[in-house]
């Protein structure tokens, strides 16, 4: 046997285990459907306390929690982050799975959303007007929205891959910014930041100190629970809505929808600007989480990782961004002793399971039709050909 | 006013450093030309950006300082060696940077781009593979040397050819030089331009690729073989990216493994600035941003060279998406 005879049985034998784990998430979205209503309704409610009472979890012989790895950080800090993240995903789920549009500088949106919290919040910035926190968070969504506007109007008549490249390049204009301009402070940044108000109520241990702060980040990361199930129902009322269908013409073509009267400009700025909006949102809750936001936190490559997570689960389906995010980020995180190769690791996964499923682990079924279409006329192209 | 004032200081603060800046920009410009060939050509003839090409190029010049190592030319070497090693030396790197970077093309079209071809994938999901490949093989580098920064030798013993001074016909620029190394690096980029312009408009290979660029589905008709050409425009792409990688090894005392990323952008910017899908085109444009960026550095600071490139990126995509030269390899001489 050959090498390229036993790579192309190996091949063989991960495209038939792939193919079955697809057809075993058909089956189950199949029964979860098939269940009664107020079963499916128990289920989720379930799911969402087992979520928020993730932080306080233990389950005895099964390490799940990072801090019990050699020099994992605290669970409550991974998990906040991985949260803070999957509202980034859902945001740019707007972006890439609904309208089709690549963005591969979204971290800039997120960036200009931190840089608004610490601005307007933090004592060390330069503006003389200290806002508390609930003011700082709506005007981190309103600038990132506008700077989402300012970039989409000029570059969204551009085709995809030169948008994706524009888009990379405002990613790096606002990180060199950061680095450069003397209101971000540079590498050491800007802290102090304002934090959400509240007490700890009475009974719990800490009763009566600030419920959010620096010391403990699961205050953090129940909120940005609840901020990405309000940020689910409302993205998912657009989906339905006029503005929902117009992104799906337009992503599946859009010179056929521009003929049938679909403002395509309008609603590519439309989705640019949500998109950058719940971007902001994100950076405005990383930056109060951490308490302190410096331009070492905006690396292109953890963008470029957004879009990677996005598209590795399945862009256009929520559930897909959030597994494939926290697949991407938790793993590492619990895997410590890999943290030297898990971008190796995570450059290959990349490929392969690009190469096998171009449609992501748990696909929208629209996307994956689509998907399924092209390779047919790829097929029927080879056949005449 | 005081802004005003800054600027008209700035500005006169690029004049007198105009030369210098010149100089190093042309040079400078000459590598990124040399990396955006291979973005032109495979954009040519496939129409997708081959993010993973900085790549091609960080392997090569891993590549050449690892042969030049063991044939004991390291960078703590004292003495520049006799002319003719030096000649020998610099042939040798050039082979080795394009074997390295011919192959890890061919590997990269291979195993990201073929399957996906295969399928007719959207365009998003080439540019996720070529991600992936991208910080695969920066990663297995980084892995190679520690990922610690490596120091290139001095081959090259940098002396000034040219000595120029504007202040004897009366303008206010600093006097400035141009070594050998200087003038070879252009001469080299402007030579691989020549080889690969008359290779693909001289010989049957070329008109395969060209025929390709223009209409696949008909060239496969009169017999051209697709895939045989998409490797060939990668393994040309590789040997450019090759040649740049040696030139960079020459001209900069250290490597480090991450240093694809913001390279390759940069002759992305500059096959863009061109015109993308334009050999010509990425010529000009490399030597365009090197000269813009330099010249940025001079008027706003050193902190903000990379800044104006990026800016300069946008500009251009907006008012003139399609470069400074415009056509693209299957339109050109059609």
């Amino acid at each position: 046997m050959t090498l390229t005879d036993k790579l192309r049985t190996a091949g063989q034998k991960i495209r038939t285990a792939d193919e079955k784990r697809a057809s075993f998430i058909q089956g189950a979205r199949g029964r979860w459907h098939d269940l009664p209503k107020a079963w499916r309704i128990a289920a989720a409610l379930a799911g969402v306390v087992v979520l928020f009472a993730l932080p306080n979890l233990y389950i005895p012989g099964i390490p799940f929690r990072t801090d019990e790895v050699d020099g994992g950080n605290s669970f409550g800090f991974v998990l906040s982050t991985i949260a803070i993240y999957v509202l980034v995903a859902i945001g740019l789920n707007v972006v890439i799975g609904m309208a089709g549009l690549l963005d591969l500088g979204y971290i800039g949106f997120y960036a200009v959303g931190a840089y608004s919290v610490a601005l307007f919040g933090s004592p060390q910035s330069i503006v003389a007007t200290k806002f508390p926190w609930l003011i700082c968070v709506p005007i981190a969504i309103a600038l990132a929205m506008v700077s989402g506007v300012i970039l989409g109007t000029p570059t969204l008549r551009l085709r995809g891959d030169y948008l994706a490249i524009v888009t990379l390049g405002f990613g790096e204009i606002v990180r060199l910014i950061a680095v450069n301009a003397e209101f971000t402070n540079g590498t050491s940044g800007l802290g102090g930041m304002p934090t959400p108000p509240g007490t700890w109520p009475a009974g719990t241990e800490l009763e009566g100190t600030k419920l959010f702060s620096v010391n403990d980040s699961r205050p953090f990361y129940w909120l940005t629970l609840v901020l990405i199930f309000a940020v689910i129902f409302g993205v998912k009322q657009l989906e339905r809505s006029r503005v929902g269908r117009s992104w799906l013409a337009l992503r599946e073509d859009e010179d056929a929808a521009s003929l049938m009267g679909v403002a395509t400009f309008q609603f590519k700025l439309w989705a640019f600007a949500i998109g950058a909006g719940i971007g902001g949102l994100s950076g405005a809750m990383f930056a109060s989480r951490n308490g302190h936001f410096g331009s070492n936190s905006i690396t292109l490559l953890l963008s470029i990782m957004f879009v990677a997570a996005v598209v590795l689960g399945g862009q256009g389906n929520i559930l897909g961004v959030t597994v494939g995010t926290v697949l991407a980020f938790y793993l590492p995180e619990r895997f410590r002793s890999f943290a030297d190769k898990r971008d190796l690791i995570f450059g290959l996964a990349l490929i392969l399971i690009m190469v096998l499923r171009p449609q992501g682990l748990l696909p929208s079924r629209r996307r994956a039709r689509e998907l399924a279409d092209r390779r047919q006329e790829a097929k029927e192209a080879t056949i005449v050909g | 006013m005081d802004f005003f004032q800054g600027m008209a200081d700035n500005f006169s603060n690029l004049w007198t450093i105009i030369g210098d800046l010149t100089v190093t920009g042309l040079t400078q410009g000459a590598i990124y030309a040399l990396i955006a060939l291979g973005y032109t050509l495979v954009y040519g003839v496939l129409q997708l950006i081959n993010f993973a090409h900085s790549e091609v190029f960080l392997v090569g010049a891993f590549g050449s300082v690892m042969v030049w190592g063991w044939l004991g030319y390291s960078s703590g070497a004292a003495a520049v060696p006799p002319l003719l090693v030096v000649i020998g030396m610099l042939l040798l790197g050039a082979v080795t940077a394009s074997i390295f970077s011919g192959g890890t093309a061919l590997i990269i079209e291979r195993v990201a781009y073929r399957p996906l071809r295969r399928k007719n994938a959207p365009r998003l999901i080439f540019l996720i593979t070529a991600i992936g490949a991208s910080v695969a093989i920066s990663e297995i580098v980084g892995l190679l040397v520690d990922r610690k920064v490596v120091s290139t030798p001095a081959l090259v013993h940098q002396k000034f050819q040219v000595w120029f001074d504007p202040s004897d016909i009366g303008l206010n620029i600093n006097s400035f030089g141009i070594t050998n190394l200087q003038i070879g690096i252009v001469l080299c980029a402007i030579g691989m331009w020549l080889a690969l312009d008359l290779f693909l408009n001289r010989t049957k290979f070329g008109l395969g690729i060209r025929s390709v660029a223009q209409d696949e589905d008909t060239a496969a008709l009169m017999g051209v073989n697709k895939d045989r050409v998409i490797m060939l425009t990668f393994l040309l792409g590789g040997l450019a990216a090759g040649v740049a990688a040696v030139l960079y090894n020459l001209k900069f005392p250290q490597i480090t493994f991450d240093m694809g990323f913001l390279l390759g952008i940069k002759a992305f910017t500059a096959a863009v600035l061109g015109g993308i899908g334009n050999l010509r085109g990425a010529l000009v444009g490399g030597l365009v941003l090197g000269l813009v960026e330099n010249w940025g550095a001079g008027f706003f600071g050193n902190d903000w060279m990379n800044v104006t490139a990026f800016v300069v990126l946008v500009v251009v995509l907006m008012f003139r998406p399609t470069g400074i030269l415009g056509d693209s390899l299957g339109k050109a001489r059609a």
